[in-house]
């Protein structure tokens, strides 16, 4: 049986006449990767952090690993990874001090922490760079590092906005490489983004369009529904109705 | 005739002299729409920030319009339209007096190039009334451009001004720069996604401050040395895992929702056996096939070298 980690039931966020998330209902599973789409200004980010517990809901119901998002905001915290293209490391502490700071936040044991910093620098193959300041690694780097840390107390989910933004493809790929292991690992992925392909590598995607989700379906199902070549056909023949802007 | 020339432009910024632009040497012709095509850290930004002399470079020379980008940089502020990638304008002005602030500063009046910017303001002209910092990004997009194309500019730089933004206003944005292109401007535009390098007359692909190539978005493609597969199958990931230990391969990466796959071997003869050697490994419903290299593919088989 498919053991469900998301699950939301009519969820909606206004701000005054404005409603910004509309009636979403959705269900992701565990281990899933889905893929969260939506032109600028659709409401992702808005349902994204009612997901996260930052933001009360205005209406409906969800639960996040098994936790409110009314009452239990704090449990789910500690239960979750959050990632964004903008949410930085500290640039002026070392890769092992971030490391070792994020695993403090999220409450890691000193043993634990000294455990996963060493695991996590082999995989990134950053042992030679434990001492370096973050703020002089590539772009590249920081991602997966950035990726790494906000898994590193092995949450049910880890939430990625737009995580590979302005990286070369080589290395977008290889940060792809790093969320099927965390995937397979159990860990449910949670990923918004504006690159097409690789809304194909999600096992589900959902698109938003002016606050509503407008499809939830497996890329390859949508692509029959829609009768369309590439995900860049189903998104466009989806957003190009929205009313509104960012 | 060229609107842009660069020589041998090199850049290094800080104590450490951290090379930003590697001696990079291009040509954009009068009337082109010009792609720099690179990931971040590539170099595209400081090429604009020279080419629109608010940087010296620490060697080589360039010139804008025929004038040298240090000696002449009065004349080529006067001619040149630049929108950066950060929003640059007056957040607390609104749109209409963002307008107008620019074209006084360059001494014309809205009224005088309306028409260039005629297609783009009228989107933005019912909240000509609004805060330049209380727009979506879409629309500061748009003022940002109106802004830069006020005093008929005969070169626009466009520092990504795609980035971020959603498949859809990409598209639409793109359209935008058709147009003008018709109007006899030239346009040199970054960007990070390698999608929008087909729209481009010319590229050049550019990675850690070096030009990796330069043509036609056509031609790129067309030198793409080996034979290009795409294949897939039940379980993807692990088709991939499988197809970088299997020892004929030459390059495997993830393709939308297809791997992308190049042999050592590109004869019949060696499809069939990697065919049998997946069934063998449990694989089903293996679906492999030539295709045409993109631009993507073109930069990751250069980022190898």
């Amino acid at each position: 049986m498919k053991e469900t980690v998301i699950k939301t039931d009519k969820l909606t966020k206004r701000f005054g006449d404005f409603v910004a998330t509309n009636e979403i209902s959705l269900e992701v599973y565990k281990g899933e990767i889905f893929g969260f789409l939506g032109a600028n200004g659709a409401g992702k980010t808005t349902a994204m952090r009612m997901l996260c517990g930052l933001s009360i809901p205005s209406s409906g119901q969800a639960t996040i690993a098994g936790f409110d998002v009314y009452k239990q905001t704090e449990h789910i915290k500690k239960h979750i990874g959050y990632m964004s293209q903008k949410f930085s490391l500290y640039e002026d502490l070392t890769v092992l001090e971030n490391i070792r700071f994020f695993g403090g936040i999220y409450g890691l044991s000193n043993a634990d922490i000294k455990t996963k910093s060493e695991a996590l620098l082999n995989e990134l193959g950053l042992q030679d760079e434990a001492k370096t300041l973050v703020g002089s690694l590539p772009l590249g780097w920081k991602q997966k590092l950035s990726f790494s840390v906000a898994i590193l107390h092995d949450p049910k989910i880890v939430f990625l906005d737009e995580p590979t933004g302005g990286v070369d493809p080589v290395t977008r790929r290889q940060f792809w490489d790093l969320i099927y292991n965390a995937a397979d690992r159990g860990i449910t992925i949670f990923v918004t983004t504006h690159y097409m392909d690789e809304a194909e590598y999600c096992n589900r995607i959902s698109i938003m369009v002016d606050g509503r989700i407008q499809a939830l379906d497996s890329p390859a199902n949508l692509k029959k529904q829609f009768n369309a070549s590439s995900m860049d056909e189903v998104f466009f023949e989806l957003a190009r109705g929205a009313k509104r802007g960012e | 005739m060229e609107a842009v020339v660069l020589n041998n432009v090199s850049k290094t910024y800080g104590k450490e002299r951290k090379v930003a632009v590697d001696s990079v040497s291009l040509t954009v012709n009068k009337g082109e729409l010009f792609g720099l095509i690179g990931p971040d850290g590539a170099g595209k930004t400081s090429i604009f920030r020279m080419l629109t002399t608010l940087l010296l470079p620490d060697g080589g020379t360039a010139t804008v319009d025929g004038f040298d980008i240090v000696k002449d940089y009065k004349q080529i502020r006067n001619n040149v339209g630049y929108m950066p990638g950060k929003f640059s304008l007056y957040q607390d002005l609104t749109i209409e007096e963002n307008i107008n602030f620019f074209a006084t500063v360059f001494g014309t009046s809205v009224e005088e190039n309306y028409d260039l910017i005629k297609d783009i303001y009228v989107q933005i002209e019912p909240f000509k009334n609004r805060r330049a910092g209380k727009l979506s990004g879409g629309m500061k997009q748009k003022l940002a451009l109106c802004c830069a194309l006020i005093h008929k500019p005969t070169v626009l730089f466009l520092d990504e001004p795609t980035t971020g933004v959603d498949p859809v206003s990409r598209k639409e944005f793109w359209e935008m720069l058709k147009r003008l292109k018709q109007q006899d401007i030239t346009i040199v535009v970054s960007t990070p996604y390698m999608d929008e390098a087909t729209l481009c007359d010319r590229i050049a692909l550019i990675q850690n401050g070096r030009i990796l190539q330069i043509d036609t978005p056509d031609k790129i493609v067309q030198s793409y040395p080996d034979k290009l597969y795409q294949i897939k199958a039940d379980r993807m990931y692990d088709l991939l895992k499988e197809l970088n230990v299997y020892p004929k391969t030459l390059s495997c990466f993830t393709f939308g929702e297809y791997l992308h796959l190049s042999l050592t071997d590109e004869s019949e003869q060696a499809e069939k056996e990697l065919i049998q050697h997946l069934q063998n490994k449990g694989f089903h419903n293996i679906e492999m096939g030539a295709v045409t290299p993109g631009i993507e593919d073109c930069f990751i088989q250069l980022l190898k070298k």
